[in-house]
């Protein structure tokens, strides 16, 4: 469903994403670890469209087979791709409930189906919020403001489960938990796993990858993606660290 | 060659000459006394111009280069109580007093039962009761923002609305007071006046809504509301300024606080062509406490001004300002943030922000805090923001499917809302919401 090749951004005229290639099928979760500033979240921003990115003419990113980096942000997300911010912002005076409704009446207009009324949103929230076990709180809170670092990770997961994306990219949702949150995230995202829905999961840690089994692992390296293997790659990694990997792609320049 | 000077004369001897034909009805000596020294005032003292420091950053010359007529006493057209019901509050339990030009109109106004001794109704008719003496004793008693415009209004003082809570007493329904202004066939200019004295622990919700029926004719409301709280006393009041897109408005509210009292203040300018919105508290006794919301929408070529401004004359005294801009257009905002300190006024504890949000590059604020502080066990703060929605802000709600234009509505709505949570009465919160949503909101998030 998504195709990513040669995909090489810069920002400021710095060159940050060195041309990546990879695919990602239905169904498929697909892990990216890597050492801080390697380019994981410049890569999930870039999917969900930042502008601030500037992308390189030779790239190319097919999504559910449309050109995808000619859609603007909005678009993208209509077309189904979800991003999880690795820090979500603070909207003040808007609620959750009132923001969740309206991103999905967007996506369900795109989608020629009708709009939500707020009562029906309203059950189909307290069913989502319950499925992913958040405080009924959250529904009246402004958007994130005031969250902690733990509540708003869980907040970008409860908007996932709102939203039901095909492709759904996790930037650092698991950063910040305790091992309570995290056991609850991590349950939200296996039960939105679905043969239709793909995860990336860019993340440090093989705790999330000990709840939720990843079918590839790739790692991300000053731009490049240097190695890709299976869910016995994670643990390598947690067991070694990046060091060798480093050491091999100075051995290889 | 005239200079400023005699046209300021010229101008002036138009309002004297129209003064000299105000109708005298059998008006008690100190009342004409009280006029006579609002017109006096008034001959004395300059239009306010941008070489006064508190007017350098709004110029009224529009204003004070019209000669206003007076509005008649009774409008060109009967009006029923049907033409005035859409301003009432949508709460039925509510006090609805209609003013129209600065005269009380009983036959249109909805008079619920209130508490035994709590008064709500005309000035004129409180001269004539057991209360005038209450009147007396406080019509024009504590004029702090002393211009041409206020001296004008006590010069021109007929009527007005009058609000008495004796001690004690808990009025429970709002009670809502309607400005209704509606010119001749001249630029007019109206006088609406508010007292409202609460006694010593009682408590009320006043609001006085500023409204116009007039289509095309230009007008001034030149509005002066004296508040006086006893010792203990609660009192809510917010002030909605919604003229005409040609009328201009001024509004001075003097507040005066004795001990423990609280005022919970909340300025809504919502509309009309040059608006001053100016609030002056003195907090006269021990821990009072005073907290002064103002918002304002401005787009096209509208101006607004906020004065707020609190003194602190005893110990314990707490203040909040909070202003909340919203600016599109060409249009323009002013807001100033007065604080001034006793020496006496020891462990006073106050705070003032002032947020804007702009949504055109050629809108513009002027935001200024002023602080003079002559004790030193004191806590006072200040804060401003000027700004446009951040771009990381527009991309998550992008990143959602939601557009740019609808977040911008969306966020726009919230900014002001977080404001419109302050409002005393679910009424009046109600109404700003409402009136929020249609100006900003894109429709399909209504
Ligand atoms: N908008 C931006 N402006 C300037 N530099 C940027 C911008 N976005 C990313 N960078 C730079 O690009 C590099 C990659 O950053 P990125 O945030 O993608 O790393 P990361 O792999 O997500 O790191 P972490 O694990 O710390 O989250 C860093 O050097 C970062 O400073
Ligand atoms: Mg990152």
């Amino acid at each position: 469903m998504l195709e990513i090749k040669n995909l090489k951004a810069s920002v400021n005229g710095n060159l940050i994403l060195k041309g990546i290639d990879f695919t990602v099928n239905e169904g498929e979760v697909h892990a990216i670890m890597g050492p801080n500033g390697s380019g994981k979240s410049t890569l999930a921003q870039v999917l969900a469209g930042h502008e601030a990115y500037d992308v390189s003419e030779e790239s190319s990113v097919t999504f559910l087979g449309q050109n995808l980096l000619e859609l603007p942000a909005e678009e993208r997300a209509r077309a189904g791709l979800f991003l999880a911010f690795q820090y979500p912002v603070e909207i003040p005076g808007v609620s959750n409930a009132h923001f969740l409704r309206a991103a999905l009446n967007e996506i369900r207009v795109s989608r020629g189906l009708e709009e939500l009324d707020a009562i029906d949103f309203e059950d189909l929230l307290k069913e989502k919020m319950e499925l992913m076990n958040v405080p009924a709180t959250f529904a009246e809170r402004f958007v994130n403001l005031g969250f902690s670092g733990g509540e708003k990770k869980r907040n970008e997961i409860l908007q996932l489960a709102v939203m039901e994306p095909r492709l759904a990219i996790l930037d650092e949702s698991d950063s910040g938990l305790d091992i309570d949150a995290l056991r609850i995230v991590s349950e939200g995202i296996n039960l939105l796993r679905s043969p239709q829905r793909a995860f990336i999961l860019v993340t440090h840690y093989q705790r999330l990858l000990n709840y939720v089994t990843p079918d590839f692992v790739h790692v991300l390296y000053k731009g490049r993606i240097v190695r890709s293997g299976g869910k016995e790659l994670a643990l390598e990694l947690e067991e070694r660290g990046y060091d060798w990997i480093k050491d091999e792609v100075m051995a290889a320049a | 060659m005239s200079t400023v000077k005699d046209k300021q004369d010229l101008k002036k001897a138009h309002y004297v000459s129209e003064w000299s034909r105000i109708p005298l009805n059998g008006d008690p000596i100190w009342l004409k006394q009280l006029r006579i020294r609002g017109a006096h005032l008034f001959r004395d003292t300059e239009f306010p111009n941008t070489r006064m420091e508190e007017w350098r950053r709004t110029n009224i010359s529009i204003i004070n280069n019209t000669s206003y007529r007076s509005t008649p006493a009774s409008p060109p057209i009967a009006l029923t109580q049907k033409a005035v019901e859409p301003f009432f509050l949508k709460n039925p339990a509510a006090t609805e007093l209609v003013f129209i030009n600065g005269r009380y109109n009983k036959t249109i106004s909805r008079l619920p039962a209130l508490p035994e001794g709590v008064a709500a109704g005309s000035l004129r008719r409180a001269i004539q009761s057991p209360l005038a003496r209450v009147v007396k004793t406080h019509l024009g008693s504590c004029l702090q923002a002393r211009n041409a415009y206020t001296a004008l209004n006590t010069a021109f003082l007929q009527d007005g609305a009058f609000v008495y809570v004796p001690k004690n007493i808990l009025v429970e329904t709002p009670i809502h007071i309607i400005a209704l202004t509606i010119p001749g066939q001249e630029p007019s200019a109206a006088y609406p006046r508010v007292l409202a004295v609460l006694e010593d622990g009682s408590q009320a919700s006043i609001t006085t809504h500023f409204v116009s029926l007039s289509e095309h004719q230009p007008y001034l409301a030149n509005a002066v509301e004296e508040i006086i709280l006893g010792p203990n006393a609660q009192l809510d009041y917010c002030r909605l300024v919604e003229e005409k897109a040609q009328g201009n408005h001024l509004a001075t509210a003097e507040v005066r606080q004795d001990q423990n009292s609280r005022f919970n203040g909340f300025m809504a300018v919502l509309d009309g062509n040059i608006v001053r919105s100016q609030v002056c508290v003195e907090l006269a006794g021990d821990g009072a406490e005073c907290q002064l919301n103002g918002l304002y929408l401005n787009d096209g070529h509208r101006l607004t001004d906020t004065q707020f401004s609190v003194l602190h004359s005893r110990p314990h005294g707490l203040s909040r300002i909070t202003g909340k801009g919203i600016l599109d257009g060409d249009s323009k905002a002013v807001f100033l943030g007065k604080v001034y300190v006793h020496p006496d006024a020891q462990k006073t504890d106050s705070r003032q922000l002032n947020q804007n949000l702009l949504l055109s590059e050629r809108a513009s604020v002027e935001t200024k805090p002023q602080l003079e502080i002559y004790a030193d066990d004191v806590k006072c703060t200040h804060g401003a923001t000027v700004g446009a929605p951040p771009q990381e802000v527009l991309f998550y709600f992008r990143s959602r499917g939601i557009s740019e234009a609808a977040a911008r509505g969306m966020l726009t709505c919230g900014f002001a809302q977080e404001l419109i949570e302050e409002a005393p009465t679910h009424a009046i919160r109600e109404y700003l919401s409402a009136h929020v949503l249609a100006k900003y909101a894109p429709k399909e998030i209504r």
